[in-house]
């Protein structure tokens, strides 16, 4: 249960790195080296126009054709999806790469779950829709999100505030605690369950050690459900992105 | 222990806070499931998309729970 673990390199630096540095550093390479390889045999099979994919190329397309098609296509339509695509693989894969490290024996915290790296994310998606607002539609952006049509003039006073409230400063706030506090719930629990499960087994006397194999298996029934909660929420995040830059450009405004 | 002290309670309260907290978003994410089985068995074709607004309501739902979660951190 370290969020904040000794710092093991360049101490006093803005550099200074520690665990949960490293293995966010060690995901970043990984993903990094990953897309390199597979945009490589995207290449060679372009240029040798053989269609038949092997298994590695085919774990990338699905797993891109995911995020194209199953969310930006879905929400945005293709040429809007195709436009923010980038972004949104990003965020993808960045979020689902550092939420697994959570459940990885040995690494056993994730990327995400101090606020920092959920904080970027969730400026680059707060920037992009306000970006994509004020390209559709200019300033009238701004207006038509503070002064919703077809509200009577008198409750502006009631509306406007809690609009201001839930597009401009809700909405990246929750993106980014949303993602950090999954990652610490799920970290909290699985803490709680391996050290109760070690202090029956090696502290407690006489039949109270029976207990340690129940908490044992919520643990690991736990860790089978951080998996769900790692893909999940890198899902739910990319979707939200998706949504606030549909509604952004949506043409009720 | 003087006699008006009847029942002693120790700890922290932000507990007590983080356990209401979490009844609204409970019964909120529990609505958007019900609604959303509800919905997929009267028209499983609809199935992906109802899915898709599911995750969607359950996100924003779940948000003030986890808002619960983070005020310890923000406020202690």
């Amino acid at each position: 249960m370290e969020f904040y673990p000794e710092i093991i390199a360049f101490e006093g630096t803005p550099f200074a790195l520690n665990r949960i540095m490293l293995i966010r550093l060690l995901v970043l390479t990984l993903l990094v080296v990953l897309f390199a390889l597979w945009t490589r045999k995207f290449q060679q099979a372009n240029k040798t126009q053989n269609h038949v994919p092997t298994k590695f190329q085919l774990m990338g397309e699905i797993s891109l054709n995911f995020v194209r098609k199953s969310i930006a296509h879905d929400q945005l339509g293709e040429k809007d999806g195709d436009r923010f695509l980038p972004l949104l693989t990003t965020i993808f894969f960045v979020t689902l790469g550092m939420n697994i490290t959570g459940i990885i024996p040995g690494l056993n915290i994730s990327g995400t779950s101090v606020i920092g790296l959920p904080i970027v994310m969730a400026i680059a998606a707060y920037v992009t829709f306000i970006y994509a607002g004020v390209k559709k539609h200019g300033g009238h952006f701004f207006t038509s999100a503070l002064f919703p049509a077809g509200v009577p003039k008198a409750f502006y006073v009631l509306v406007t505030p809690i609009e201001l409230l839930s597009t401009f400063i809700l909405r990246p706030v929750t993106l980014a605690l949303r993602l950090t506090m999954n990652m610490i719930a799920g970290h909290l629990l699985l803490v709680l369950c391996f050290s109760a499960t070690q202090f029956f087994f090696f502290e407690a006397d006489g039949l109270f050690k029976l207990f340690g194999a129940g908490t044992f298996v919520f643990g690991f029934a736990f860790t089978l459900f951080e998996i769900l909660v790692a893909f999940l929420q890198a899902y739910v995040f990319t979707l939200l992105t998706t949504v606030y830059i549909q509604l952004a450009l949506s043409d009720e405004h | 222990m003087d006699v008006t002290t009847f029942a002693e309670l120790s700890g922290n309260l932000a507990v007590v806070g983080y356990g209401l907290a979490a009844v609204g978003p409970g019964i909120g994410v529990g609505l958007v499931v019900s609604k959303t089985i509800e919905s997929i068995a009267r028209q499983p074709e609809l199935a992906a998309k109802l899915q898709v607004t599911m995750w969607l309501g359950i996100a924003f739902t779940e948000a003030l729970a986890l808002i619960g979660l983070a005020t310890p951190f923000i406020f202690a």
